[in-house]
């Protein structure tokens, strides 16, 4: 079995800042797993330019930020998989990985750093009745699609949820020649950055409604319709309000979940409230030896944060590894 | 000219086609969809009666017993997944402690073994979650669960395996009665067969009324359902009933055979064959039983709703035979609850009553009952895993997170006779997207690989029916 000191599960901005951190602070023997076949995780599709204002000072779109640190692992020559899938974390830090040239292959950390990411929110989650047509998908789900495949979704869009990913979308989608109708919001404010709104939505006329939701979706094949509504005090659609609207794509921003299936597998806590694991101030789990940053921990509005908090995560794993030797 | 045209191939047409297999028959299968077990088949309760439910000496009562031995040996025949965690029928007050009582002799007459009755006390130790108000339960020791799409899969992939034809998108329009055959007139051209099984699930009425005068009517009756994701998996662990009404079976909380919850279904008659809508009102009202059944479901566990109608026929019985006016014509029709239970026996029954009106029938010397093997990743050991992907690295490309599932899977499933064609399709066989995040990772890369794999452009892959399109074109 490889030994490793630090094994960091997952390549996008949470991870890679992490083994950077790690190394600086005098960590050698660092593996980064990356699921995808490229480093830079999420902001591979995020296209469009805000990152970077706080930690660089500078406006970067999401691959650019990406390549920041895509580049300084490289020099640091910090080793790193992608293609890896790792399936399972034990409490005493046994990782399982598959990649699909290696095989199967059991590796031993000193100390693991969780930065998986999230996942986003689906229709069963918010439990939208109606008809299962195609043409419901999530906004990431949209954006993997128009950003990395390069094809369209759909011609005459609503969007339910003011997250900043469907915000994005909804500009990147206008561009792209589709009709945005419309964008609903349960609650009575916008859930996604003050910016976001003015720069994807009021500069290109799409209307946002707040304090409604989607009360039923319909078409057999694809969508044809939503009915949208006005919610009460409790957030449940009000009947008298409802209104149906011509569609062909509904697209959930509805919010995200962090990934904690293989946290759970390390015997690591999760909290109710944030879905991360329960961590103290060096981000260490109640499992001694593993970390967690970034999303997999708590869902974050920006990518800077990200990665201040996986500096942290980097240098508190350094300072473990180094109190064992 | 077939000796067998099978209209339909749900659970029971499949489960048809693969008995005449056995034989040296030319058998053809008609589907109007682009898959096989795209109605009935896919929304329902995956459950294998015990049989206590039936009315004695009913169609319903003889298939559903008999239907429920045969399902281990078939389910190990085709490598579909199949328990018996036994199930349970609980009561809440004296009026269900008499129909417990009744169910308990009904089940007796009918031949069910393992029947017991038990109290609040012997029914915790089984089950810790009963909800409080529960006093007594039927337990069904031979009450099962199983894939029924998985299994109507199986069954027309070995069926083809063996010699007969399937042609999907293709709706019978009109049928004409000749001397001693049948011409079968479709969206694809005709077809001539001697005999002809109606197994057209909801539309079952349509295919009898086109050919036989003694006319029959198909209600729609809809149920509603959540699924629940595997987390909620320790919450029963046997097939959980209410006592049943006139018209169902009750709310049922049972586990699937994947380790997921499935709470439902109600029951409605509706009026649209292709309404299968979800409504807040109606799962609001399943959630309310379900929590007497069961304390503390996690309902903010749900991964999906979803609605299956089933296929009522206005006898309140199977209807299973010779059309008495046309002869030849075999009706498998009003296929309801207990119907995937009864499939086998029904299969067999069907494929008996074929054969005998054929007359001089050989054996099919090659019939294999078993298929290939399919490859379950997630299921094999640490050894396997490393030489699988040494043989062929699209096993070593995981697609779907949730329910970890490899591109080889996916391939395979594409590949196999009866094969995926859509992204439901192979959902269907191998389960990517049918996990917490519903696709949202491995949607675009599963229309990637049906799109290369069939050899159609991206745009042609479809979610689930014909015109079910997912991407609209590319951008700019």
């Amino acid at each position: 079995m490889k030994n490793y000191d630090l094994v960091v599960v997952g390549g996008g901005p949470a991870g890679l800042g992490a083994a950077i951190k790690a190394r600086e602070n005098g960590i050698e023997n660092i593996l980064v797993l990356e699921r995808d076949h490229e480093l830079g995780g999420i902001l591979n599709q995020c296209i469009h330019n805000g990152f970077g204002l706080h930690v660089f000072n500078e406006e970067l779109t999401g691959p650019e930020y990406a390549e920041i640190f895509v580049e300084k692992l490289r020099e640091s020559k910090i080793e790193y998989r992608t293609n890896t899938f790792v399936l399972n974390i034990s409490n005493n830090k046994v990782l399982d990985i598959i990649n699909d040239e290696t095989g199967f292959e059991k590796i031993e950390a000193k100390a693991v750093i969780l930065a998986m990411g999230c996942r986003e929110r689906s229709r069963g989650a918010l439990k939208i009745p109606g008809t299962r047509p195609s043409g419901v998908l999530t906004a990431g789900t949209a954006q993997r699609l128009v950003n990395i495949n390069g094809y369209n979704v759909g011609k005459e869009i609503v969007i339910l949820g003011s997250g900043d990913i469907g915000l994005i979308m909804a500009r990147r989608l206008t561009l792209e020649g589709a009709k945005v109708k419309l964008v609903l919001e349960i609650m009575d404010k916008p859930s996604g950055l003050e910016r976001n709104i003015n720069q994807c939505l009021n500069d290109f006329d799409i209307p946002l409604r707040l304090s409604h939701t989607i009360s039923d979706i319909k078409g057999n094949d694809r969508v044809e319709s939503v009915v949208v509504a006005q919610v009460d005090e409790n957030l449940n659609p009000i009947k008298s309000t409802e209104e149906e609207i011509k569609c062909d794509t509904l697209i959930l921003s509805v919010g995200l979940i962090p990934e904690n299936e293989l946290s759970k597998s390390a015997g690591v806590l999760i909290d109710s409230k944030s879905n991360g694991p329960i961590v103290d101030e060096n981000l260490e789990t109640n499992v001694r030896g593993i970390f967690a940053c970034g999303n997999v921990l708590h869902v974050h509005g920006l990518v800077d944060n990200v990665t201040k908090e996986s500096y942290i995560a980097g240098e508190k794993a350094a300072d473990y590894i180094k109190a064992l030797a | 000219m077939f000796d067998v045209i099978v209209i339909g191939s749900g659970i029971i047409g499949s489960y048809i086609s693969r008995e005449l297999s056995r034989y040296d028959l030319d058998v053809l299968v008609l589907e109007k969809e682009n898959d096989v077990a795209n109605g009935t088949s896919k929304a329902n309760t995956a459950l294998v009666h015990a049989g206590y439910d039936a009315k004695p000496n009913t169609n319903m009562a003889k298939f559903n017993v008999l239907g429920n031995s045969m399902f281990d040996k078939v389910c190990d025949e085709l490598y579909v997944p199949f328990k018996r965690p036994g199930s349970l029928v609980l009561g809440f007050n004296d009026s269900d402690k008499n129909t417990i009582h009744d169910l308990y002799e009904k089940g007796i007459k009918n031949g069910v073994p393992g029947l017991s009755i038990l109290d609040r006390k012997q029914l915790l130790e089984l089950e810790p979650n009963i909800g409080d108000d529960v006093i007594i339960a039927l337990h069904a020791a031979t009450g099962g669960i199983v894939g029924p799409w998985e299994l109507a899969i199986a069954l027309m992939e070995n069926a083809m395996d063996n010699g007969v034809s399937l042609n999907l998108n293709t709706e019978v329009i009109d049928i004409i009665k000749q001397e001693s055959s049948f011409l079968v007139k479709t969206n694809q051209g005709e077809f001539e067969s001697k005999i002809l099984i109606n197994a057209a699930g909801l539309f079952a009425d349509t295919i009898n009324n086109m050919v036989s005068n003694e006319k029959i009517t198909i209600n729609p009756v809809a149920g509603e359902y959540f699924l629940l994701d595997k987390t909620a998996q320790n919450l029963v662990s046997r097939v959980v009933f209410q006592c049943p009404s006139e018209t169902s079976k009750g709310v049922v909380v049972t586990p699937t055979v994947h380790g997921n919850i499935v709470v439902g279904p109600d029951s409605i008659e509706i009026l649209e064959k292709e309404d299968k809508a979800t409504h807040k009102d109606r799962l609001d009202f399943i959630k309310n039983k379900a929590l007497k059944s069961i304390k503390n479901i996690p309902f903010n566990e749900n991964i999906t709703n979803f609605t299956g109608l089933r296929a009522s026929s206005t006898t309140g019985d199977f209807i299973i035979g010779e059309a008495k006016d046309v002869k030849g014509f075999i009706n498998v029709a009003g296929i309801k609850s207990p119907g995937l239970s009864s499939a086998p026996a029904i299969g067999l029954y069907v494929s008996n009553l074929a054969v005998n009106i054929l007359g001089d029938v050989k054996e099919n010397s090659s019939f294999n009952p078993r298929r290939k093997k399919p490859l379950v990743f997630n299921d094999l050991t640490d050894d396997e895993k490393t030489e699988i992907i040494k043989k062929d690295k699209k096993y070593g490309n995981i697609i779907c997170r949730c329910e970890t599932v490899s591109e080889g899977e996916i391939v395979d499933c594409i590949k196999r006779n009866a094969g995926a064609t859509t992204v439901d399709g192979v959902k269907k066989r191998v389960r990517p997207g049918m996990g917490r995040c519903q696709g949202g990772f491995c949607m675009p890369r599963v229309v990637e690989i049906l799109s290369r794999e069939l050899n159609i452009p991206m745009e042609e892959v479809m979610k689930n029916s014909k015109s079910s399109y997912i991407l609209t074109g590319r951008t700019k």
